[in-house]
């Protein structure tokens, strides 16, 4: 016996007898004799005991920013969670149940995605919203997909360059069979105004996208691009962040056809990128040509209300090559915590949350800002984070940071080659004002 | 049964859970109004107790592997180790910002190393990406670098993969994303793929062929080798659907039968939850001529230890960072507990689970194909037709047994030589961590139902009677579109 097999000598006899094999080698003779079985080169087995210690060996050799003062987002944030998200999500019943295809068997999980459903709606501002995607880069993929297939015979994309660069790299990759235009997001330094961006889209565009909040932490009114993009035909995408829109204005009330974005602030720890879950929601003209699972209301043979997964003709098991996706599984548990998150901290808790953020960030501007070799960005609004020119490579800065016991902020001149110098600070409601002075005194010290 | 309120039905105004501390900063001034939302914020308002009573009573209403046997067909439901869970949440992994400084994060690489390669290992290739987020990802993955490694020899005339109409739908839905057209074969009577009509649709117009072997009916090809031999012979690539790979793990390596590319899922054959829905890993293997296409970043090692790096031909990013990781962290746990010959072991029982619940199961359900040994999982007609009764109904009055249901729905293709169609098939996979009682007792109700059909067909057709709700009406779902509890908020004039 091995692992987590029930098999006793007994049972292995006695069910190769049931089937008329006399070894388990015999149940095999469609596999080609001369593969069969073949070496495999792993480590062997252990004991539970050992495996858990094996893993906290290498949990050791990492430095996790959790339990530092660190000042890294860009895409991931450390935001706290409240102890029953994780509580919840380690229930047996909703962790080790499937798809819920049978609804008589699953409507817990049917109701607790439409329940993520609604308030993925209440959020956005939006109509409806699926059950998740894998990611925030893959949810605006697909509205990519969503854009071109529901502006027919239009192939061009607008996008702004002040969307996550791995986000833009995810539609690259997904689309690259699809013959499309991209256009718009090759500046070096990530900066096109509104006003420059309205003026690419055109009635060719299928759909113009942008950050709200950006990659770089602004926000700002987005109704004359929503304008703009209605007069053309075009669909508006809102690449979002869901702890902003706490207190921000929702993109649905601009003027948005799609608000997609990275849902992981809400209660999701950072492990080193994943799983985190993408949340997806449109206008309802768009409802059938959206990716994903749904979730809608019904009624039993009773006549009692539940849930069921509803206009499946839209996905891959049903329309195959004519599908609008071909996603399967998602991130339901993920998206489980998500609704956890804003249960449990609801309507005041979020924008406690978000002005907390806010102000934090706000805090630490202004400290860096006072220092001589630094200066921070304020050309428009930012919420939760900032960019701060610094006088030396940021690499160099995050090294005598990180000698003081600091993760200091993105380096962006990774993905921006003229911002060479300039650091993405993030701040949530997890850094406190001691970290946010010490991480501005080592900012000093470290400038020369 | 009563049901449970929306979460939104309870609590009270101004009623909250977790409170946030004071703010220890000075407060900056806010934006403009006309950038702020105000007041209308629509989320539930109630205390933490609420929320732990409603989740806890939700999840009542499910069936889960950790309640009884998950019978179903395609989807790996074995035993969701709780060690995992437990080093998918060590602080030093669970922590971890996907951007830090390499030299802080070189246990999570050394992790990510050794899991590429022993998946690179398993299934006999040459590279591995951890990227894709799950099967149907892995599978888009991997038509794109087919895509991409013909582009790369200048070869632009090649359009179209083949793939068995018995596939599973994400293998045609995953091509058309690649915008690549989809060429369905038939099967034999057998249940193989039918080889006369694979060598008539081969031609230099062809990107490759996606197969699942085992496939859906839970048989192996029998002609695997001349397939794969015709395919490369007019200039295509194999690619192999690991949905099914718990049957194969020590028993033989794809890569060595000339595949190019497999997908495998973690959540699957590596025991990693399905959480309802998600989230998986999709990770793909590759033969060598395959790797400069990987998606990447993936993990290298050399002297200074481990870091990422972009393959030369990357097809470009499936998502944004590296993966799921703290799924990876839960499959590199399972798969340290078995080892490599446990792995093995792991697969054989799998099968032989299988076949040994196949036998009881026949003793009241024509089995099609039923003379050959099956794999990890086998289809059983379900639709008695001269009795009325049909396989949905059978699933339907499993739930009162108080097991989930086997997978009904069954891929377009018709096996030549049988009765089976789209929703008639019962395709069970019991998987190895049900013990033999168990698989007795589940064979005894699927048994008795039989029985019952015969003699008292309405209990079937008016089935399930015990779960928490009726058999619920899906065409209103669908024609009286409800996806949303509230009222959509409008600006404020």
């Amino acid at each position: 016996m091995s692992g987590y097999l029930p098999h006793t000598e007994a049972d292995r006899e006695e069910m190769l007898r049931t089937i008329g094999a006399k070894s388990v080698a015999d149940i095999f003779p469609d596999v080609p004799e001369e593969h069969r079985f073949p070496d495999l080169n792993l480590p062997d087995g252990l004991s539970q005991m050992e495996v858990y210690q094996e893993l906290a060996t290498l949990a050791a050799k990492n430095a996790p920013a959790a339990g530092f003062a660190s000042f890294l987002g860009a895409g991931s944030y450390h935001h706290y969670s409240p102890s029953v998200v994780n509580h919840t999500i380690l229930r047996g019943e909703f962790l080790t149940a499937y798809t819920p295809y049978q609804p008589e068997v699953s409507q817990g999980t049917l109701q607790a995605i439409y329940e993520y459903q609604s308030m993925i709606c209440a959020l956005t501002g939006m109509d409806v919203s699926n059950a998740s995607h894998y990611d925030g880069a893959t949810s605006f993929a697909e509205a990519v997909i969503l854009a071109i297939n529901s502006t027919r015979n239009r192939s061009k994309i607008v996008l702004s360059p002040a969307i996550h660069p791995e986000y833009r790299a995810v539609v690259r990759s997904y689309t690259q069979g699809m013959g499309l235009e991209l256009v718009g997001d090759d500046s070096a330094d990530g900066v096109l105004s509104l006003d420059e961006l309205a003026a690419l889209v055109d009635d060719q565009t299928a759909m113009v996208a942008v950050g709200y909040p950006n990659f770089f932490g602004q926000f700002e009114d987005l109704t004359p691009l929503a304008e703009k993009a209605r007069a053309e035909g075009a669909l508006l995408t809102v690449v979002s962040d869901p702890i902003a829109l706490g207190m921000l204005k929702p993109p649905g009330w601009m003027g948005a056809d799609v608000v997609v974005g990275e849902g992981q602030p809400l209660g999701i720890p950072m492990s080193f990128g994943g799983p985190y879950v993408g949340f997806f929601a449109t206008r309802n003209q768009h409802v059938r040509k959206m990716a994903g699972r749904l979730v809608g209301e019904t009624v039993d043979a009773d006549g009692q209300e539940g849930y069921v997964l509803t206009l499946a003709t839209r996905e891959q098991h049903i329309r195959r090559a004519r599908a609008t996706s071909n996603i399967c599984t998602n991130q339901a548990l993920m998206a489980l915590a998500a609704s956890v998150y804003l249960s449990v901290l609801g309507k005041e808790g979020l924008r406690e949350v978000a002005e907390l953020c806010y102000h934090k960030a706000h805090y630490a501007a202004d400290e860096i800002g006072k220092l001589k070799d630094y200066s921070v960005d304020r050309s428009q609004p930012f919420f939760k984070e900032f960019v701060v020119n610094c006088p030396r490579p940021v690499s160099e800065i995050n090294a005598g940071l990180w000698e003081r016991g600091i993760i200091g902020g993105y380096d962006l001149g990774r993905d921006y080659p003229a911002r060479k110098n300039q650091m993405l600070v993030a701040v949530t409601e997890n850094n406190s004002r001691q970290q946010i002075d010490a991480l501005a005194e080592a900012l000093g010290e470290v400038a020369a | 049964m009563k049901k449970e309120p929306l979460i939104y039905d309870l609590g009270s105004p101004g009623r909250r859970g977790v409170t946030m501390p004071a703010p220890d900063v000075p407060l900056a001034e806010m934006p403009a109004d006309d950038l702020l939302r105000g007041d209308d914020l629509d989320l539930p308002e109630v205390s933490e107790i609420d929320v732990v009573r409603h989740y806890l009573r939700l999840s009542h209403l499910n069936h889960s592997i950790d309640q009884d046997m998950y019978p179903l067909g395609s989807c790996t439901m074995k035993y969701n180790p709780r060690l995992n869970e437990d080093t998918a949440r060590l602080p030093g992994l669970a922590g971890l910002h996907p951007y830090q400084d390499g030299s802080q994060v070189q246990g999570a690489l050394e992790l990510m190393y050794n899991l590429q390669e022993w998946l690179t290992e398993i299934g006999g290739f040459a590279g591995t990406s951890l990227q894709p987020a799950a099967g149907a990802s892995g599978e888009f993955t991997g038509i794109l670098m087919m895509r991409a490694y013909h582009l790369d020899r200048g070869d632009t005339k090649r359009d179209t993969i083949l793939i068995p109409d018995s596939a599973h739908g994400t293998n045609p839905a995953s091509t058309s994303m690649s915008g690549l057209k989809v060429v369905e074969l038939p099967s034999d009577e057998r249940g193989n793929i039918d080889l006369e009509a694979l060598k008539a649709e081969c031609g230099d117009h062809v990107v490759g062929l996606m197969i699942t072997n085992p496939n859906t009916l839970g048989l192996f090809e029998e002609h695997i080798v001349e397939v794969i031999e015709t395919i490369r012979g007019c200039g295509g690539l194999v690619y192999g659907d690991g949905a099914n790979m718990n049957a194969l793990v020590g028993i033989v390596k794809p890569g060595e039968l000339g595949f190019d590319v497999i997908h495998y899922n973690l959540h699957k054959t590596f025991s990693t939850p399905h959480g309802g829905g998600g989230p998986g890993s999709g990770p793909v293997a590759v033969s060598e001529r395959m790797v400069p296409f990987l998606p990447g970043p993936i993990v290298a090692r050399d002297s200074d230890g481990f870091r990422f790096v972009q393959p030369e031909k990357s097809i470009g990013r499936m998502k944004a960072f590296y993966g799921n990781f703290g799924v990876l962290v839960r499959a590199y746990t399972f798969m340290r507990v078995y080892g490599g010959d446990g792995l093995r072991d792991m697969s054989q029982m799998a099968v032989l689970n299988a076949n040994y619940l196949m036998k009881r199961v026949s003793e009241g359900y024509d089995i099609p194909y039923g003379n050959r040994f099956c794999m990890h999982e086998f289809v059983a007609e379900g639709d008695l037709l001269d009795i009325d009764v049909h396989a949905l109904d059978i699933s339907k009055r499993l739930m009162d047994y108080g097991f989930h249901p086997p997978t009904n729905y069954f891929p377009l293709g018709k096996p030549a030589g049988t009765t089976l169609n789209v929703h008639g098939a019962l395709m069970i996979e019991p998987t190895e961590t049900e013990s033999k009682e168990t698989l007795d007792a589940f064979a005894e109700a699927l048994l008795a139902i039989r029985k019952e059909a015969d003699e008292n067909p309405d209990l079937l057709h008016s089935a399930p009677h015990v779960t928490p709700v009726a058999r619920l009406d899906e065409v209103r779902a669908a024609k009286q579109l409800v996806l949303c509890c509230r009222p959509i908020p409008e600006p404020p004039v």
